[in-house]
């Protein structure tokens, strides 16, 4: 025992560099779960007033942008309503009476205070959160197309898994050829993700546009994601090879809008009782 | 404390200051990132306890962790950057040894030595963060570029700043 005790001491040092490394080991393999609440990230209000601060004199530089891009939301939103209204005129049935399936999504608009685009997994911080009733695992989406998830939460503020993140993917479809795949960036350029999972019998081109199939039940189906700019079949491979342009500037993101799903535990839990636990 | 004891205490928070509120937002070409909080650890008197540094080394990289989203990594990078200085400052002691509580500097050491000093402890810091944090080895050219433009541009301003240091003392 003294002698176990002596080694122990002798080689201190090492013991403690190797426990330390266990916690973060540990520490690492805890936040790579999905949707973990915890506290020490970019939501923890104090930091985020820290980012929000160094965000905001940066963002002074791009207010003429984000101005514009708004202004340009409004007058696409502002048609589409009208075209709605005009539609809907003529139309004596409106096809769906169900106040719950009319009333599906329901969009929150966020600023966002904290956004990376270099690092392999990317995390954006936004400025509302529990109080607004953001809950984990909803979907994120901008004026242009998809953003990302909601990861963790704290009261005012929300850590949002974006698209650029290795980790994360997003059941899709071109829209064209109505072929599912799945959205996944691959760590490198900021502007292009892969669709991975389109078998050979398909012919997608450049130029197709890809949307979110719906299929999960956190975004709405047919949210831009981006298009295709790249087709590559190699010889033998059971899939294509696609490469995205995203829709969304991730290094321009300013503005965004949680959406919340409200069907989405009735969807889940029908799931549960007939598939079961998904994998 | 002392008075260097307090410069230590407060350059802590400058190092962080600097790291989440300037550094974070500063990547060139999406591929050269500046982590220049390991400096903090880098020039801490060259007689600093093993189990101190380690200690301090894990809660630098865990608050920048917290402000980079990445709970664990860049604490891992620099606990095992903690492990290995002092090893490494034995190693490669000048002759004569190092002054009694002495601060590895460019001034007091000279450039060669301090390069020698730094180069292999940076790349072996960045090379623990980019790999951990890419979760593997896949992608690794891409990885490697990212390492090296890094490297390049952390000891850039690491330079920098100690010869900005230097400059002060001298008047």
């Amino acid at each position: 025992m003294d002698r176990l005790l002596r080694f122990f001491y002798e080689y201190k040092a090492f013991f403690i560099f190797f426990f330390l490394e266990l916690i973060c080991a540990w520490l690492i393999v805890r936040n790579n779960q999905y949707q973990s609440a915890s506290y020490f990230n970019s939501s923890n209000r104090l930091v985020a007033n820290i980012v929000g601060f160094s965000n905001g004199v940066r963002e002074y530089f791009s207010l003429r942008d984000i101005n514009k891009e708004l202004a340009d939301e409004n007058a696409i939103l502002k048609t589409k309503l009208e075209q709605r209204t005009q539609s809907l005129y003529s139309l004596e049935v409106r096809e769906i009476k169900d106040a719950a399936i009319i009333n599906r999504y329901e969009y929150v608009s966020a600023k966002v205070v904290n956004n990376t685009t270099s690092l392999f997994k990317n995390f954006i911080t936004i400025n509302k959160g529990k109080d607004e009733g953001i809950g984990p695992g909803m979907a994120v989406i901008s004026s242009k197309g998809a953003v990302g998830k909601v990861k963790s939460v704290s009261d005012h503020y929300s850590v949002l898994i974006s698209l650029l993140n290795i980790d994360e993917q997003v059941s899709s479809v071109i829209k064209r050829t109505l072929n599912f795949g799945t959205v996944q960036w691959d760590g490198s350029d900021a502007r292009f993700a892969n669709l991975l999972y389109i078998p050979r019998h398909v012919k997608p081109m450049a130029g197709d546009t890809v949307v979110t199939s719906g299929y999960n039940a956190i975004f709405p189906p047919g949210v831009l994601v981006g298009i295709i700019r790249e087709v590559k079949l190699k010889e033998e491979a059971p899939f294509y090879e696609l490469k995205v342009e995203l829709a969304q500037d991730f290094t321009k993101l300013a503005f965004v809008e949680i959406v919340k799903s409200n069907l989405k535990s009735e969807m889940d839990s029908l799931e549960l009782n007939t598939i079961g636990e998904p994998k | 404390m002392t008075r260097s004891g307090i410069w230590f205490f407060f350059s802590f928070f400058l190092y962080l200051l600097i790291q989440v509120m300037l550094l974070k937002n500063l990547v060139l070409f999406n591929t050269a990132f500046c982590f220049l909080y390991v400096a903090y650890i880098l020039f801490l008197p060259t007689e600093t306890n093993i189990l101190a540094l380690m200690v301090i080394a894990f809660f630098t990289g865990f608050v920048v962790d917290i402000f980079y989203n990445s709970l664990g990594v860049h604490a891992s990078a620099l606990v095992a950057i903690a492990y290995l200085r002092n090893y490494w400052l034995r190693v490669i002691t000048p002759q004569g040894g190092y002054e009694i509580n002495s601060v590895p500097s460019l001034e007091a050491n000279g450039t060669q030595w301090f390069l020698v000093y730094t180069i292999p402890l940076i790349v072996l810091h960045h090379f623990i963060l980019f790999i951990v944090e890419a979760g593997g080895f896949h992608g690794f050219g891409y990885t490697s570029m990212k390492m090296l433009f890094s490297v390049l541009f952390t000891m850039t301003i690491l330079v920098i700043l100690q010869l900005l240091t230097t400059e002060r003392r001298r008047i």
